[in-house]
């Protein structure tokens, strides 16, 4: 048996910034469309999370016991960045996790490693981006924020293999195209013409030897999705490579931008979405080199379609057309760091403490609760003395992160510490029981009532002396349906 | 469970208070020994006369040397102690059992909060290394789920709520406007309260309590030596403190318009003091109006309101300075602000001006010239479902 893709999951933030709006402060024009945008509490790491919980909600039997994590915009160096995810997910303690941070091209790395290593083992593949750029600049106008996940493994009883792998092939190249010195938040770029004269060549080559070893000619690709952050390298070879114009997956770049090392991913995914069985997918990945996968979808993936569609998993044309586009530029600015707001009269948040943290684990990364074996009441956090019957130490602990809630009270709090003020506290009643206080976030505190259904999401609730604090909030469920825009909060 | 009182057992014989306020020319150190000399002058005894010291304070220093080194206490007992907003009230209760155990003749209680120096609106807490995973809410965010959930249950329109709120604070202001001691010493009209900026949910900046600085002190000996220091001492009649499971924030049951610890800790001193009625017994009470619907809940939860009438009285003004149970007669801590350590204090200090006919004819409660004698004291800490709760009732006459 071989290993191919057995799952995924993109997840795409809920803010869009209109390009307009930019244009509209700073007094020049900017263009139309939207880019996607991560919220002040999302990095890389909570983006990643999100796309992975997604691919791992589709997936049956076992969890992947190998993680390989790739951005260009790591939330800690150093550290690795895939242990908050692998501590998010409740993935056993033996499961490796592995950053490949630093550059764009190691998506297609990631991507590799996972599907080189996966067997009976299974393995996931999480490519995450947050892409920022000088205020007025094309790097902030037109690319975005977003992640997606792959689970590669061998096909099991309950969860056949979507795509296989049929053949790879790769150029690499050293020559400065796009660069950034480590703590700098734009990108730094040759004049476009030259990338574009030294690309071409290297992408042909990439394409041609896949194609050969995958036994087949340019017009057999059903799907073509041609993904890099040159844009004008990147039009050259939609064109000029030789496949079929209608196989073209869109990129989506007008609504939600390019996602850098997401993009290639989220694009496979767009394809995955909507192709027949035995289709032929080309991923081609231009950056610092090409990398060319020749993808084989199986009679498989529509059984997994439809299960994801009726599991409530939205695609990624349902996402791209989803979210919230009314993000004044000031708030996006202020965001990222790039203006400066005066924070308000009260304390800094404390740094949480290491020794309380790593004890803690099973709370702040699994949103774990405690049940009662004597008499059933949930505890969140999870309690070792039971409240109603004084129980001790009878207890069950139970994953609650992905378990959904409705609002039993909330507030708005506009005196407390946050980045993007007023706080939306809530107290959420879980289905099933078991109630938490907590904050909320992608929510207009306007439309936000007793009773709105919520569902957790991983997020970084502040950082405090070069500690990233992640924990859970709780979101509006957004409803939504195929190609329609439902904008606002979904709640 | 037992719970036996002390009733009867010791007596407040001297007490003091400094102004609240943003007391930018005084230190913890002055506020203390201000506190501590009116204190002993009080009561007509020296510093040197009082066996052990209990001193309630949340942030504003750890261990007893806080005290015995700016009051140059000679190698006495000072036990230093905090309970959340019950903090002086917590320094009150266990200098009095010291008492009425016999380990000491006179014990002096003693409260100070210096909030004002943080730099910082509103209150500052110091908590432990966590984990993170606290909500970043404010008190008043914590505070604020009371007044929908009350309006919901109730039935109260919500511009009546509103109403009732604003009522609870312009009474509190009004009684502050005459209280020499209180931070704010401004009747406020109900429209300004009404229309002030949002802080959390449908609290203004009204309807929370100030932030300021403050001591307050109190001496306590046996009963049966009361009269060696004073004609007129207040004898403790109950002492009630609970603090509860913080059930209400993991219980989909809880549904904020009760505070059960609050219920429980009066049951509990109503039944030491021998009071079945207590909006009939009481000539006053001093409650932990933090934030405006606290005020309200604790009308139905100390029992002076039916479930669900609370606001009715409110807005019947029965609990004015001239209604039938004075309320916070010296303004609450709507116009003194909350020194966490200093408040418990603070409220007692209004009893002992109030039951002994020394408050001021502009500010005098009347029932105590109708024949009551019993004033009540309480206080809540943390936040709704999650907290501490003390209530205390003295009293005039040594016996009911």
């Amino acid at each position: 048996m071989t290993a191919g893709i057995l799952s995924w999951g993109v997840y795409l933030p809920h803010w869009r910034l209109q390009r307009a709006a930019i244009g509209a402060t700073l007094g020049e024009r900017s263009g139309r469309g939207t880019r996607s945008v991560a919220s002040y509490d999302e990095d890389t790491t909570t983006m990643g999370v999100e796309a992975a919980r997604r691919a791992l909600a589709a997936l049956d039997g076992a969890v992947p016991e190998d993680l390989f994590f790739s951005t260009p915009a790591p939330a800690y160096l150093d550290k690795t960045n895939a242990t908050a995810i692998h501590a998010a997910l409740e993935l056993p303690t033996w499961a490796g996790a592995y950053d490949l941070a630093g550059s764009v091209r190691s998506a297609a790395g990631a991507f590799r490693s996972a599907h080189a290593v996966a067997g009976d083992r299974r393995a996931l593949a999480v490519l995450s981006d947050l892409r920022s750029g000088l205020a007025g600049g094309a790097e902030e106008r037109d690319s975005g924020d977003g992640a997606a996940a792959f689970v590669f493994g061998e096909a099991t009883a309950g969860q056949g293999v979507v795509a296989e792998l049929v053949a790879h092939a790769g150029t690499s190249a050293e020559f400065l195209d796009r660069w950034r010195t480590p703590g700098e938040p734009d990108s730094k770029v040759w004049e476009e013409r030259f990338g574009q004269e030294v690309y071409v060549p290297l992408v042909e080559a990439a394409c041609s030897e896949g194609l050969k070893r995958a036994g087949v000619v340019a017009t057999d690709v059903d799907h073509v999705v041609i993904a890099g952050l040159h844009q004008r390298a990147v039009q050259a070879c939609r064109a000029g490579l030789g496949f079929r114009p209608e196989a073209t997956v869109a990129d989506r770049t007008s609504s939600i931008g390019n996602l850098g090392a997401a993009q290639a991913g989220v694009m496979l995914a767009d394809a995955l979405d909507q192709a027949e069985p035995g289709a032929l997918i080309a991923v081609v990945v231009v950056a610092d080199g090409a990398d060319a996968f020749l993808l084989r979808t199986t009679s498989e993936l529509p059984r997994v379609q439809a299960a994801r569609t009726s599991s409530g998993l939205a695609t990624v044309a349902e996402l791209s057309s989803g979210g919230r586009d009314d993000l004044p530029y000031a708030r996006f600015l202020t965001w990222r760091g790039e203006l400066r707001r005066e924070p308000p009269r009260r304390p800094d948040p404390e740094r949480p403490g290491a020794p309380a943290t790593w004890r803690a684990t099973p709370w702040k990364g699994g949103f774990e609760a405690s049940d009662c074996r004597a008499c059933g009441f949930r505890h969140l956090p999870p309690a070792r003395v039971c409240l109603r019957c004084r129980t001790i130490d009878e207890m069950d602990h139970l994953r609650m992160a992905d378990v959904g809630g409705q609002v039993a009270t909330f507030t708005v709090d506009r005196l407390a510490f946050s980045l993007s003020p007023p706080v939306v506290g809530a107290v959420v009643d879980f289905d099933g029981g078991g109630r938490y206080r907590c904050e909320m976030t992608d929510v207009d505190p306007d439309t936000v009532e007793i009773g709105t259904r919520v569902e957790m999401t991983f997020r970084r609730l502040y950082t405090a002396k070069g500690v990233h604090n992640y924990f859970w909030k709780a979101r509006p469920v957004e409803t939504r349906s195929a190609g329609e825009d439902v904008g606002g909060d979904g709640s | 469970m037992s719970s036996n009182g002390i009733r009867d057992r010791v007596a407040i014989v001297g007490m003091g208070c400094t102004r609240f306020g943003e007391r930018w020319d005084k230190g913890v150190d002055d506020l203390l020994i201000d506190a501590a000399k009116d204190t002993i002058a009080s009561a007509g005894v020296t510093l040197d006369d009082i066996d052990a010291f209990w001193l309630g304070t949340m942030a504003s220093g750890v261990s007893g040397v806080t005290l015995s080194k700016p009051l140059k206490i000679d190698y006495k007992p000072v036990s230093r102690l905090e309970n959340f907003c019950a903090t002086g009230s917590e320094a009150f209760r266990n200098a009095c059992y010291a008492v009425a155990s016999g380990a000491y003749d006179l014990a002096m209680a003693i409260g100070v909060e210096k909030l004002k120096d943080s730099g910082y609106s509103g209150l500052t807490g110091v908590r432990p290394v966590g984990d993170g995973t606290d909500a970043a809410l404010s008190s008043p965010a914590a505070f604020s789920f009371v007044a929908p959930a009350y309006a919901h249950r109730y039935g109260v329109d919500p511009d009546e709520m509103k109403q009732v709120m604003s009522r609870i604070a312009w009474k509190n202001h009004s009684n502050g406007a005459v209280n020499p001691r209180a931070q704010f010493r401004k009747e406020v009209s109900i429209e300004t309260i009404t229309k002030s900026p949002l802080v959390a949910g449908q609290l203004g900046v009204f309807d929370c309590s100030g932030v300021s600085d403050g001591s307050a002190a109190a001496i306590i000996c046996r009963a049966e030596d009361a009269h060696r220091y004073t004609e007129h001492p207040l004898y403790v009649k109950a002492l009630s403190f609970v603090a509860g499971p913080g059930g209400g924030a993991i219980d989909p049951d809880y549904d904020y318009t009760t505070f059960p610890e609050v219920v429980r800790s009066a049951e509990d001193a109503y039944r030491q003091a021998g009071i079945s009625d207590p909006r009939a017994s009481l000539a006053m009470a001093e409650v932990h109006d933090c934030f405006t619907p606290t005020e309200l809940v604790l009308m139905e939860d100390l029992g002076f309101s039916e479930r669900g009438l609370g606001w009715k009285d409110v807005l019947a003004g029965a609990f004015d300075r001239d209604g039938e149970l004075p309320v916070n007669p010296d303004g609450g801590l709507k116009s003194f602000g909350h020194p966490i350590g200093a408040s418990g204090l603070r409220m007692l200090f209004e009893c002992w001006l109030q039951l002994r006919g020394e408050a001021p004819p502009e500010r005098k409660i009347r029932s105590v010239d109708e024949g009551r004698r019993l004033g009540l004291t309480h206080n809540l800490g943390g936040a709704p479902g999650e907290c501490v709760s003390f209530v205390s009732i003295v009293g005039t006459e040594p016996t009911a």
